[in-house]
């Protein structure tokens, strides 16, 4: 049992990696990660809906009938999506302002889809919980990591405006590298994201072939 | 056989969809009031950055009237009274960027005065023609004062287009659309000041959300 856990974990974070590993989700991670806070922010979001979405896939899985399952899953992350927008607007304000223009692009990212239909229609609830939080932090992670390159290549900071996220005690992960106005502008336009998520896919590919790891192509279809 | 299975296809989505339609009407109602309290408070505090504090005694977002602008579409006037006086009105305004409408709150006192302009949504190029927000750059502070006369009309346009106003390096379009929307509304406030700093004109019914 948590040899299973174990193999959800390191999945989500690393080996079948949603963005780095399986390539999906890139439209979010593209417009998203001009700025490692916005980067952070939409990942968490994605996080709580995919795993709202997979716990409740997996619980009713043995009543959604094969004919069905995608208008099914497309309603059931829909209405996630929905749920955690007007939660927001109402009780994290601040936080909304900040994200809410990108909370209905959930919708439109394959990753959480992907995982309902090669996880969570097969796999009891609480691994299919666990798969969603942890493909989900992964996620996360990669958006991060992507948007804190092209933030201090583009702008010179690091988590700016962390604080409006996160709140006021954040204020020391603002980080200033480079003066104001220094940055390379192309890094934080569209052209800057494909360079870095590909460099990034590429690096963790090295890294695999290090440790002696067989490569897998990217793509939906290599989902375990 | 093949209907019946069709049938109970339709019946498993129809109830998922009940269900989650019900959920989702729940959550609507619960969090309804506390949306509209916050965006509410975000009017407000938008119109706090364009009409000082100091020259009104009144609550700007019940204090509204209705108009059409010159493009004959309805915007809201927020007026700002001090002892039975009008001192100040503040409208949204729009100017053509970059990357589609920029979304502009101005604030004219009752002499047409430029009390500040603020930017509310804009699609602009992040890092060229973002400067026009208070919080990228101090551009926006220096409309604050300024009216029709003063600058002279042919020279409320960017210096590119031989006015006075700086556009940003590499970015010309985004300036160019702010200070024209901010001519037009000031054209807008000389055109129906009569009507704008009426003590007693009608006022607008309250709308929800914007």
């Amino acid at each position: 049992m948590a040899a299973q856990y174990k193999t959800i974990v390191r999945d989500g974070l690393w080996e079948n990696n949603g963005v780095l590993a399986m390539l999906l989700g890139l439209c979010p991670t593209m417009a998203m990660t001009t700025s490692a806070t916005n980067g952070l922010g939409m990942g968490l979001a994605t996080a709580v809906v995919m795993a709202a979405s997979n716990l409740l896939v997996s619980v009713f899985r043995s009543r959604i009938t094969q004919e069905v399952r995608i208008p099914v899953y497309i309603l059931i992350v829909a209405a996630m999506v929905t749920l955690v927008d007007l939660c927001m607007n109402a009780w994290m304000h601040e936080l909304y302002k900040v994200l809410g223009l990108f909370i209905p692009l959930i919708v439109s990212n394959c990753l959480p889809l992907a995982r309902l239909e090669s996880f969570a229609s097969k796999e009891p609830p609480m691994q299919s919980l666990m798969d969603g939080i942890f493909m989900g932090i992964g996620f996360t992670l990669a958006l991060t990591a992507i948007g804190a390159v092209r933030e201090i290549t583009g702008t010179g900071t690091l988590f700016a405006d962390a604080s409006l996220l996160l709140g006021p005690a954040f204020h020391f992960m603002e980080m200033r590298f480079l003066p104001a106005d220094s940055g390379i502008l192309m890094m934080i336009l569209p052209p800057g994201g494909f360079l870095v998520a590909g460099l990034m896919v590429v690096g963790k590919r090295m890294l695999d072939v290090r440790a002696g790891k067989a490569i897998q192509m990217g793509g939906a279809h290599s989902a375990a | 056989m093949k209907q019946h299975r069709m049938l109970v296809h339709g019946v498993i989505l129809g109830v998922f969809c009940l269900g989650f339609g019900l959920m989702l009407a729940v959550t609507d109602r619960v969090t309804a009031e506390d949306i509209s309290a916050r965006s509410l408070e975000d009017r407000l505090n938008s119109l706090s950055q364009v009409i000082p504090e100091s020259i009104h005694d009144n609550n700007l977002v019940t204090d509204a009237i209705a108009m059409k602008n010159e493009q004959g579409n309805e915007i809201t006037v927020y007026r700002a009274t001090k002892e039975g006086k009008v001192t100040g009105v503040a409208y949204e305004i729009f100017g053509s960027g970059y990357a589609g409408k920029i979304k502009l709150m101005l604030g004219v006192d009752a002499q047409g005065k430029v009390l500040g302009v603020r930017v509310l949504a804009h699609k602009e190029t992040p890092g060229l023609g973002d400067k026009i927000e208070v919080k990228k750059g101090d551009w926006i502070l220096r409309f604050t004062g300024l009216s029709l006369g003063n600058p002279l009309p042919d020279k409320w346009k960017v210096k590119k287009d031989g006015g006075q106003f700086d556009q940003f390096a590499g970015a010309t379009i985004t300036p160019r659309g702010v200070v024209g929307a901010i001519r037009t509304g000031l054209e807008f406030f000389a055109a129906n000041k009569a009507q704008l700093i009426d003590f007693n004109a009608q006022k607008a019914p309250m709308k929800e959300g914007h």
